[in-house]
């Protein structure tokens, strides 16, 4: 019964083995000279100045995550705009118009939280 | 551990350097380098019409994947400190195309106090390519030039100039 | 207005702090005392009957026993212009900024500074705008000696034409 996992595992083998003659070849053909200049950080041919961990201001992350839920909106609208004739055509037209307003309308109230809430602003204000 | 210039001269070897060679020619990915009024044919080279990805260049944004430069413009001394670290933050083997006139010596600006005449004395080049500002016909020659010269390299076999270790000027 | 009406204008309001009228028929201007040049820029700014909104360029020349700073204003409301100069000493040189009365001023002081070495006395950013930080001196200047190299890069220029030049390097 373990010859059950004879293809598994062989696959297994031949890929580690296969990753492992990749990288074997690379070490023996590439040519490998690092020295200090070469190391240094890539800054678009700026010395570097500081270190790379800086701390990025949350409302990045914030403002790019609103982006997302509206972008994801607009994937979602073009292809019903696509096929909207089909539905058209099919008498559905306010059933199909209906649904998509509605959600339309979810995701604007939502938009309109986030406003009231100044999370659209880059600096915000804490109530005191 | 690294067999480069360490095999004698068998054909093995020797057919192993042109595969090595061949396969580096198809692929020269070179970096964005834009400095002046060259650039702008440099793009030209890169959009449809003059079209040099059907030789398997194709521009890259950094220094780290590129194994080409070419240098397209005049270099301006403030400029020629960032080439040098540019080119050092290449992997090998890199390189280096000097575009028209004001790469190659400085062209019409050779005698500006701001002026570097000539990419040649920051790093070693290439392939000169003339003209104020080169055609992208030109540009595509310097680099079939470009290739003609790295199906001549030697990698595996005991050569003459040691490939892999050319350190920086 | 006529320049000439203008310089007239500020003659019967500064005086003799309004140096001399030039009325050269290509391009009168106006040279003023260096004491005064914010005074009389922001009169020409206020001024109903001039209006001059907007400081159009203002750069530098060094003549060889003086430099004079140079400003060229306009006034899109009366579309007219007037040009005033400021005399300073050869060594040392420093007058006024005009950034707060125009921001424009601001950048094209930096490059007064970067070129010729004029200091703006009360500057909100004086650095060199477009050479590199640690240049040697100042490239406009009629006395400026090109450095031999810099950071390692010969500015010998290798050309035909230096060696009609009669500077020894």
């Amino acid at each position: 019964m373990y010859l059950h996992f004879g293809v598994p595992l062989a696959l297994t083998v031949f890929g580690v083995l296969l990753i492992a003659a990749m990288f074997g070849l690379q070490k023996l053909l590439s040519p490998n000279n690092p020295y200090q200049r070469k190391l240094t950080p890539y800054e678009c041919g700026e010395p570097p100045t500081g270190r790379a961990w800086i701390n990025f201001n949350v409302r990045f992350y914030l403002i790019a995550l609103i982006f997302v839920v509206f972008e994801v909106e607009v994937a979602f609208i073009y292809p019903i705009a696509a096929v909207y004739l089909n539905w058209v055509r099919s008498g559905q037209r306010l059933y199909a118009l209906a649904e998509i307003l509605i959600f339309l309308l979810i995701l604007f109230v939502g938009l309109i939280y986030v406003w009231v809430k100044h999370d659209l602003e880059w600096v915000k204000k804490v109530p005191e | 551990m690294s067999l480069l210039n360490t095999l004698p001269d068998y054909v093995l070897t020797t057919k192993t350097d042109e595969l090595l060679n061949w396969m580096r020619k198809s692929s020269i990915w070179y970096m964005l380098f834009g400095l002046a009024c060259c650039a702008i044919e440099l793009m030209h080279t890169g959009g449809p019409r003059a079209d040099i990805d059907r030789f398997g260049a194709s521009p890259r944004a950094s220094a780290r994947q590129s194994d080409l430069m070419i240098v397209a413009g005049t270099l301006t001394l403030k400029m020629a400190l960032r080439t040098r670290l540019l080119y050092d933050q290449m992997p090998e083997p890199r390189y280096v195309i000097s575009m028209g006139s004001c790469a190659s010596c400085g062209g019409l600006f050779q005698l500006a106090y701001s002026v570097c005449d000539g990419v040649d004395k920051i790093v070693p080049v290439d392939v000169y390519v003339p003209g104020c500002p080169p055609r992208p016909e030109a540009l595509t020659e310097g680099l079939l030039k470009l290739q003609e010269k790295i199906m001549t390299e030697r990698w595996l076999t005991r050569s003459n100039h040691a490939n892999g270790q050319v350190t920086a000027a | 207005m006529e320049p000439l009406a203008i310089y007239q204008r500020l003659k019967e309001r500064f005086g003799d702090r309004v140096l001399e009228i030039s009325d050269s028929k290509l391009d009168p201007f106006c040279v003023v005392d260096p004491a005064a040049i914010v005074e009389v820029a922001t009169a020409l700014r206020d001024d109903p009957e001039t209006a001059m909104d907007c400081l159009s360029n203002q750069s530098g020349v060094d003549y060889k026993d003086r430099i004079e700073v140079v400003y060229h204003f306009f006034s899109y409301r009366l579309r007219h212009g007037a040009v005033l100069k400021v005399k300073l000493p050869r060594d040392n040189p420093s007058v006024h900024t005009l950034e707060h009365v125009w921001k424009s001023a601001n950048w094209m002081e930096r490059e007064i500074f970067d070129l010729l070495g004029v200091t703006f006395e009360g500057h909100s950013d004086l650095r060199r705008i477009l050479m590199p930080e640690d240049w040697p001196g100042y490239p406009l200047r009629k006395d400026f000696v090109e450095p031999l190299e810099y950071h390692g890069i010969s500015t010998v220029r290798e050309s035909p034409i230096i060696r009609l030049d009669t500077r020894k390097k």
